[in-house]
This record gives structure tokens, sequence and C-alpha cells, in this order.
């Protein structure tokens, strides 16, 4: 039998020395979440500006998650992210200008203006997106990790759901199809404390969404989902573990939603005082000052890689805003493969 | 030709000639590997093809729909068995949420079959009896196919299984042991998208399939003694509609009966008239007549499931009513 824990080891001191990543996968770290931020706060100016004419999402709070989980991943492995996972698509090679000519809808888009955000699928980077109904393709992730053992090919699907898509059957359904054939899959829940307006006291009793993981099987953890190590250490787990047949696992991943659910949203319901709190555990500041301490990041490389990012973002957004949108006659193409 | 076979022999055949042909090809389902299926469909398939090839899953349809989705987008070709089509209300979100609009937003084919063994006339009472396609003739991105006979199941189910879309296969349990007919030695496929005529006649067109394709045949041999000649038009697949074949025996007859064992009210037949009236309004010699179960749950008792469900003699009077007219 596997065994589960879903004890969360003490993890608000974090960045200890205590692990052994070299100092090249930890500025690594640090980058993507710098980019990350940068790009969920310009795809939020550019809703303001009415550039972006859907649903505008922010992985605020999320980025030691996002860049964490799918940094456990290899290429050859796939990513079935969510819509606050920027960094995780930006982690598994997803260039910044195609993420955002997926936001503006452009033709040169991943979808050629068919859907939004990032919900997109590219085969080349095994990047599958999500869809609006969450829990959805937990399934679909489940039967590309079967094709994957059927095909005797060693590789392991990454996906990920919230505390509130964690209710949806589909989720329950996959999960139990995953354990019962021992499927190399790997559930990240983002337990960011809010689905949409509802609190997480009004969505479940266990004390752990890992705790689920008792029901089927599988070894299930609680980590701080705000320190970007810590996620990496139990996502390498899971992943190993699962690359060697070892099945499934759940791991929780505890972070605040900084921002509301989308742009539209202020979040008027959630109390000031759990924002300040959380606020205290930005991931990025976290970190940042871990490496400052550690002697890995100087003032002169944090300012380097801001400008860097800046210049990168910028460039992305000046090219996709030159872009055009789809035809409308294009609407007809495309419903059925040839 | 062969040795007579079932329909369900047909369907049978089919998989195994596409499990044989191509490696991709794998089943999923509950109870048809070791079992062989509810129905024996998959009977022997797992000594032939081993339990990589022939899966038998949990109890779950949304996981078995999500999985076959999930294992088509890269490449394989999977066929979800449904255990009875009643149950793929379960799998509906995965069907027409992530597999339905999965190539129109991605552009990767999802070559999937789903089977769905549907229909009434067993006593299986309101679970175990439905004709689901409706639900699904709505949702662009789909293929629907419905064969009726031994011929047509084979050839269609090796055509669903080759298509790079997702196809909803609806085979008829009815029909299963109650249609037997030779079919050709030789390799075949039946093109998704072509209606067949299964009875040429000149003076009313019905339009059916499935069952009522069986129905609508007895009925024509019926009013043939009565001097009327009937032209049964078996659509095959409902998705994509042959409209091309429709509207040639409409304009010839002028008469038009469509026939099905679903419940009328948006079924498929309210779109065939929609159809017909708008393209072939001038050669109506008659209104648009639709035989189809009532609007009601599919009931258990003989005596309401054979008041449900249209049969040969209620197609014969419909053709009559429309004779007269």
């Amino acid at each position: 039998m596997p065994t589960v824990s879903t004890k969360s080891k003490s993890s608000r001191s974090i960045h200890s020395d205590n692990h052994t990543l070299k100092p090249e996968q930890l500025l690594r770290f640090y980058s993507y979440m710098r980019l990350t931020r940068e790009f969920e706060d310009t795809i939020l100016r550019l809703y303001q500006q009415g550039k972006i004419v859907g649903g505008a999402y922010s992985g605020n709070g999320n980025e030691a998650t996002a860049v964490g989980s799918a940094s456990a991943l290899k290429k050859e492995d796939y990513l079935f992210p969510l819509h606050r996972d920027m960094g995780a698509h930006l982690v598994k090679g997803q260039t910044i200008l195609n993420l955002m000519l997926q936001h503006l809808a452009r033709d040169s888009g991943l979808t050629r203006g068919r859907d939004g955000t990032g919900h997109y699928t590219d085969p080349s980077l095994r990047i599958y997106g999500n869809i609006s109904p969450l829990g959805a393709m937990v399934p679909v992730a489940v039967g590309v990790a079967l094709a994957s053992k059927l095909r005797k090919e060693r590789v392991v699907v990454m996906n990920y759901i919230g505390d509130g898509g964690a209710s949806i059957g589909e989720v329950h359904e996959g999960l139990i199809m995953a354990s019962a054939m021992r499927l190399p899959f790997v559930l990240i829940i983002e337990n960011n404390q809010f689905a949409y307006s509802t609190p997480t006291t009004k969505q479940f009793l266990v004390e752990r969404l890992s705790d689920r993981a008792i029901g089927y099987g599988i070894p299930g953890v609680t980590v701080d989902g705000t320190d970007v190590v810590k996620v990496y250490e139990a996502c390498t787990e899971a992943v190993e573990r699962a690359r060697k047949g070892g099945g499934p696992s759940i791991i929780e991943s505890v972070t605040m939603r900084m921002h509301g659910h989308a742009a539209h949203d202020n979040a008027w319901y959630v109390a000031k005082g759990l924002l300040e709190d959380w606020k205290k555990k930005d991931p990025i500041m976290r970190f940042e000052k871990y490496l400052e301490s550690a002697g890995i990041l100087s003032k002169e490389k944090k300012a380097s890689l801001g400008k860097e990012i800046e210049t990168q973002i910028e460039d992305a957004v000046r090219q996709a805003l030159s872009r055009p949108y789809p035809p409308g006659e294009q609407t007809l193409e495309d419903v059925f493969a040839k | 030709m062969s040795n007579p076979i079932t329909y369900l022999e047909g369907i049978s055949e089919g998989l195994r000639e596409e499990m044989r042909r191509d490696k991709s090809v794998f089943l999923l389902g509950e109870d048809i590997g070791t079992y062989g299926g509810a129905f024996k469909v998959t009977k022997g398939f797992v000594e032939e093809f081993g339990e990589d090839r022939v899966i038998d899953t949990v109890l779950a349809e949304a996981a078995i729909i999500g999985a076959a989705t999930g294992a088509a987008i890269v490449g394989m070709r999977p066929v979800a068995e449904m255990q009875f089509a009643d149950f793929v209300t379960n799998g509906f979100n995965q069907l027409v949420n992530v597999t339905a609009r999965y190539h129109y937003r991605n552009f990767i084919p999802v070559p999937l079959v789903v089977r769905l063994p549907f229909g009434a006339g067993l006593r299986g009472g309101p679970f175990h009896s439905v004709s689901p396609e409706a639900w699904f003739f709505h949702t662009p991105g789909l293929k629907l196919v419905a064969p009726s006979t031994p011929y047509d199941a084979k050839g269609l189910i090796k055509a669903a299984i080759r298509d790079p879309n997702p196809v909803l296969y609806f085979e008829h349990k009815y029909l299963y042991r109650h249609v037997k007919s030779e079919i050709p030695n030789e390799e075949f496929v039946v093109p998704i998208g072509k209606a067949d005529i299964k009875r040429e006649g000149s003076d009313i067109t019905v339009i059916t399939y499935s069952a009522g394709v069986h129905w609508s045949l007895e009925a024509s041999g019926i009013v043939e003694n009565e001097g009327i000649s009937v032209e049964v038009v078996d659509l095959r697949s409902l998705l994509p509609i042959d409209e091309e074949t429709i509207l040639r025996s409409v304009r010839k007859t002028g008469k038009v009966l469509i026939v099905h064992e679903d419940t009328l009210t948006g079924g498929i037949g309210a779109e065939l008239s929609a159809i017909i009236g708008a393209a072939a309004f001038e050669f109506l010699d008659a209104p648009i007549r639709r035989l189809a179960a009532p609007d009601t749950p599919v009931p258990y008792a003989p005596t309401l499931e054979d008041y449900f469900l249209p049969n040969a003699h209620k197609v014969a009077d419909a053709i009559r009513l429309l004779a007269e007219y």
C-alpha cells in the first residue's frame, strides 16, 4: 500500500538551505515567477484598456505553484494547466507572444481567435490548456496518461484543478480511473481559498484537500504554495514516482488568490486582513529575500532582469496588437477535421 | 457472400477487422473485456487482442469518454462503449464541451468512436431503452451514424473508426439478434454521410433510420397490396445528413413520411421537415408527416412500451393517410 501523508510540513519559515538545488535553478524559478507576474499584470492592464475583449484572469499569488510544479516536468511530459498557471505555460516553453496573441484573440494565435486565455493546445510543447467548465480536462489528461502507458512511453501527465473545480464529478472520475489503472498522472490542487466568491469553508469539510487521496489509495501531500522550492520538490517526487510506474498522486498547493475571480471582480467579499496576511507571504518577495540573503541574487541582476522582462513583454504586446483579428467568415471553418 | 450474420456480428466483425488493421485502435468500456460486453459484442476480443487493447474500465462514463478523447488527441483511435446509450448523459459534458469542440479550437483531430447501444423493444424500462440521438444532433463537431442492417453495421463501424472526427455510433439493441443477412466476403466500408434507398417506390417517401427502417420496409410490403408504392430512405448517417438523396426522393414522390423511434418534439424529423420544406416545397403534394414516439419517457410495462413504440402497422396507417391526401 502506498503511504498517504497529508501532514503539511511546517514551512512558514521557508527557503532555508535545506535543499539541493543549484543557484542557476533557483534563479530560473525566480525569473519565471517575475515574468509570470509581469505578464499577468500586463494582461490586466490590457483588459482595463479595453484591448482584451473577454475575461482576463490573474494568477497573482500563484506564481510559485505554477512555476515550481511545471519545472518538475521534462520536455516529453504533458502539461494540462489552468487559467491561473501562466507560469506553467511559460516554463513548459510557451512564448510570451503566443500567449499574448491568445489573450488578444488574434488570427495568428494558437486557436486563431476561436478561444482565449490559456484555452489552447500546443502539441509541439505538449501543453493542453483548460476549458471553462473546470474539471473537464481531468479525464482527458488521464486519457493521455493511458495512451502513454499503452505506448510504453515513460512520460508523466501533470494536471491542475482549483479548490472550487475539485468539487466537479469529473475530477473524481478521472482520479478513480487513474488510480485503478496506476497511470502516470499528477493532479495539483491549487487551493487559493476562493471559488469565485465562495470561500473554502463553504466548499468542503476535510482539513486538507490532499486528504482526498486516501479515498483513491494514492499519495497526497499538502505544500505551501507560496514556496517555489517546496512546490518543486513535492512535484518532482510525485512526477518521478509516476514515471517509474508508481501511479498517480495528489498535491494540494495552498495559496491565495490575490485578485478577484477575473478582472471585472474586485473581490470585495474577501476580508482585507486576509489579503494583508497573505501579502506578507508573497511568493516572489519571499523568494527574492531568500536569494538575496543567500548571495544568489544581486541588486544588479534583479534590476537587469526586470528590464529584460519588461522589454520582452512590451515587444510581444506591440507585435500582438499589430496583428489582425480573424476574418468573420473563418467562423465556418474547422468544425471537423478533414 | 458470407453465411448470413447478425447485426451484432456485423459490428463485431467490423471492430475486429479494424483492430487487426490498425494497432492504434483500442476499446474501452465497462465489462467489455473478460465478460465480453453486456451484449457480447466484444466476446473473444480480449483473448485475441489482450487487456491493453480491450480495457475493462471503472464504472464512470465521463472518465471513459474523457480518457478516450485524451487518447484520441495524442493519436490513438479509441472506441469507447457505453453499456447502454442511456448512460451517455454521465459523459455529456465531455462530449459536447470537450470532444465536439476540440478540433475547432485546436485544429487537432479527435478520431474517437463512442458506441451507443440504444433503443427500446426489450422491456428495458426508462433507463435501458432511450434513443438519445437528438441530444447530440444539435452539437456541432460530432458525427452521428445509426445503421439498420448487418452490412451497414459493419461498414459504418469501420468508417467511424477511420474517421478523424468523433463519431457517435448508435447500435440498436433490438436489431442485434433480430436482423440477419448475407454480407460480402471482401472488405468494404460504408461511407459516413451517405443515405441508402432500401426500397424503391414512386408514391411516398419514408425517411427513417435504424429500427425504423425495418418497420417501414414491412409497412411498405403491407400497403403495396393496396396499390401504394413506397420508397424507403435509410439515412444511415444522421450527421452529416445526406440532403441530396433525401431531396431526390422527395422530388420524385411528392409525399413524405418521417419515421423515428425517438420522441417527436425536437427530434431529427423536425430538422428533416425544415430541410425538405425549404428545399422542395414546390414538389410537395401533401404536408410532411412525422411518426415518432410520444413525448414521454420510455415506459416499462409491455402494454405501455408497445403503445409507446412505432411499429409496421402504425407506419402503414400513416402511409395510408398520406396516400389519401
